[in-house]
């Protein structure tokens, strides 16, 4: 446990290691740790930079749809109202149809009745004259009553 | 050297005692270099204690060099990693103590704080191993743990010490560190008739003010010493109790471990400490 030269060994060594740590060991690994230290603060605010982004888009994107649901919507009335509209359109159009072929119809029905009243009544005519020959076939000469024949027939 | 360890058997007083003992090598007073006749010599040289200090400060710098010449930004090695830790925790405590700019006390501290370190770690390999191993070579005494050697830790806060006096010189001006040893704790009036008392005060102060000067590495090394030397003493009395050390030893190895780190730890704090003192201007 004597002092002895030892210790002035001890302080040479120690010079020589501090002096070589501060010249090759310290500066490299530091600036090593700062720069690593650096990026990571790069990439850090990257990544909220890029988080941010992708809130922006999200909210983009939410608009997006919800205005394409709108529109969709929209859409979607005015297909209704026009299908609604095209019903209407056709109900009018079936009534008119209907009535008009109903007024056709009752044309029709009057003109054939019409002419089977014409038709009847001449047979008729025909016939009182024919039986009213061989009634006054005897009596009357059919020529000279034609006048009251004709007003009957008219009357049938 | 510590004769005086161990009052048991004659055998377990000479184990201890060859323990202790430094392999020395000096000059005799014919002019002749010998082996381990060096008792009271001063210009004797432990060479254990200087070879296992070099050997382990250059497996520092080794370790650390081969990390910063490879020290990538990319991907760092698990290797780089850990020494990078060991860096960083340094780097923290200095900026933390330490307000100045230096370039020095840094890289001071690392060297300081991993050189220690692996120096107190040789405490705890097993007593006997290395020892005997030379022993069987040939080399009588091998005391491994530097700084269970009291002149590697006083070497070592002897450099702390004279950079104290450099870095007050250097923050304060020339005459800084004579101010500072004489105007203070009592500050001394120079006006009126106080100026009498004065001189008084300042060689008062002056006494004062050295003993605290040099008690800070006086305390620095003898407090690394004292704790290494007394876990190195009680490995060896373990050691001496045969086969039933072995839970004692892996008990006090345990424990020891916890002490090899913190006396490193203090012996840099304190380093920066001094230093980041001595650089303040009031």
């Amino acid at each position: 446990m004597d002092i002895n030269a030892t210790l002035f060994g001890q302080t040479i060594a120690m010079v020589v290691f501090v002096w070589f740590c501060m010249k090759y060991i310290w500066p490299p690994i530091l600036s090593a740790l700062e720069e690593r230290q650096q990026q990571i603060e790069e990439g850090l605010a990257a990544a909220d930079k890029s988080q941010e982004a992708l809130v922006a888009a999200e909210a983009q994107a939410d608009e997006i749809i919800s205005e394409a649901r709108q529109q969709a919507t929209g859409i979607l009335d005015q297909a209704h109202s026009r299908a609604n509209e095209i019903v209407a359109e056709g109900k009018d159009a079936g009534v008119k149809e209907r009535e008009r072929q109903l007024t056709a119809a009752m044309a029709e029905i009057e003109q054939e009745t019409n002419k089977a009243r014409e038709e009847l009544r001449g047979q008729v005519s025909a016939i009182a004259i024919a039986s009213a020959e061989k009634i006054l076939k005897r009596e009357i000469d059919g020529t000279t009553h034609e006048d009251i024949l004709g007003k009957l027939a008219q009357e049938i | 050297m510590a004769a005086e360890g161990g009052h048991g058997p004659k055998t377990s007083g000479e184990y201890i005692t060859h323990h202790l003992q430094n392999l020395q090598v000096c000059k005799n007073e014919t002019g002749d270099w010998v082996w381990n006749q060096c008792a009271g010599n001063m210009g004797a040289i432990n060479v254990d204690s200087m070879f296992w200090s070099v050997f382990l400060g250059v497996t520092f710098c080794f370790l650390f060099w081969r990390v910063a010449r490879k020290s990538s930004t990319e991907k760092p090695t698990k290797f780089q990693a850990a020494m990078e830790i060991i860096v960083e925790m340094v780097d923290a405590s200095v900026k933390d103590t330490f307000h100045g700019t230096s370039r020095l006390i840094a890289p001071l501290a690392l060297t300081v704080f991993v050189w220690v370190f692996l120096m107190n770690l040789m405490d705890l390999i097993p007593v006997d191993w290395i020892p005997m191993a030379s022993a069987a070579i040939g080399i009588e005494y091998m005391k491994v743990v530097p700084t269970t050697d009291v002149n590697v830790t006083f070497g070592m806060s002897i450099a702390v010490f004279i950079l104290i006096l450099i870095y007050t010189h250097m923050a304060k001006g020339p005459f800084a560190l004579v101010k500072d040893l004489m105007l203070h704790p009592i500050v001394p009036s120079f006006k009126g008739p106080a100026i009498i008392a004065a001189p008084f005060i300042m060689a008062f102060n002056l006494v004062l003010e050295v003993v605290a000067l040099v008690a800070k590495p006086i305390s620095l090394s003898l407090r690394l010493f004292g704790n290494m030397f007394a876990g190195e003493l009680i490995f060896i009395l373990i050691a001496l109790i045969g086969w039933f050390q072995l839970p004692l030893h892996f008990g006090w190895a345990v424990f020891h471990v916890l002490i090899v780190t913190l006396q490193a730890f203090i012996f840099m704090m304190l380093t920066i400490v001094y230093l980041s003192l001595a650089s303040e201007t009031h």
